[in-house]
């Protein structure tokens, strides 16, 4: 049985400290360099946070079904590292939208918390995917983990879709999408600039998550490879 | 700038939250890393015997 030798991470250092350093100046620009919002105020300047780690969340979700079906298809233990890891990540950012959300509506709808169709599905969204990394650790076999993770996660992903149309399809506390939203819809320009530079930033500290992530289900797998092989060693040797 | 106590507790969320998940991995990483280290002495042991 072949071990595959885990390595660090190359530039994972370098990586950080650029991705604290980019996310740093994305809380600049939209603190100070966005300009304010007519009727809200300086609070919407939350939304150059909020909103990317929405969209960054949805991608990370997608990622996680795709590697879904292609464990479903192949069985290959990378397709499974792949989808939690990126399940897992994608929580987090969940998280920063539930946790930043209530934050903004507060002050601006005099509640924390509505249950329109858009909060209601996105709150759906975060306990599904938990529900998801839960399930994983009621089972111990790696291979029925793996699968019924896997199937469970493609369902939990028909969500997605649901939150990302539920301001479009139903009216909402919510406010309605600024961008692809339709007529009424649209960002001044220096808005949308801010916008895309903490969505850079955002996706850079994804994708870093995600890799550290992934390292870890590697390094999980090495080990367990490493005890069956200890373990039979030690039988051998009684 | 009005708010700013909700905008400044907005920020501090999103920072604290991708700063406790980044670290709460690394530790885990760190950790089997040293499991690793540990097997590959005892199949060392194992081999030499």
């Amino acid at each position: 049985m072949s071990i595959q030798r885990s390595r660090g991470i190359p530039g994972l250092g370098v990586s950080v400290l650029a991705s604290a350093l980019l996310m740093g100046a994305a809380g600049y620009a939209a603190l100070y360099v966005a300009p304010t919002e007519r009727s809200m105020g300086d609070i919407q300047r939350i939304f150059y946070f909020h909103m990317p780690s929405g969209i960054i969340a949805f991608i990370a979700f997608t990622i996680t079904f795709v590697a879904n079906i292609l464990y479903l298809v192949n069985r290959a233990p990378k397709s499974d590292w792949l989808g939690v890891s990126s399940a897992e990540v994608g929580v987090a950012f969940t998280t920063v939208m539930l946790v930043t959300g209530p934050i903004w509506g507060k002050p601006v709808w005099g509640v924390w918390w509505v249950w329109d169709a858009r909060l209601t599905t996105t709150f759906i969204l975060w306990v599904l995917y938990i529900c998801y990394l839960l399930l994983r650790g009621l089972l111990d076999d790696p291979e029925r983990k793996a699968t019924v993770s896997a199937v469970f996660g493609v369902f939990a992903f028909l969500d997605v879709p649901l939150v990302y149309m539920a301001n479009r399809w139903f009216r909402t506390q919510h406010p309605a999408p600024v961008l692809l939203g339709g007529q009424n819809s649209g960002l001044a320009p220096e808005m949308k600039w801010v916008l895309l530079f903490c969505f850079i930033a955002l996706t850079g500290l994804m994708l870093i998550l995600l890799r550290v992530r992934y390292q870890l289900e590697a390094l999980r797998y090495e080990v367990s490879e490493m005890k069956v092989i200890a373990d039979s060693g030690s039988r051998a040797s009684n | 700038m009005k708010n700013m106590g909700s905008i400044m507790a907005a920020y501090i969320a999103t920072w604290a939250i991708f700063f406790v998940y980044y670290f709460t991995v690394a530790s885990r990483v760190s950790r089997l890393r040293d499991d690793v280290e540990r097997l590959k002495q005892t199949l060392g042991t194992q081999l030499r015997r």
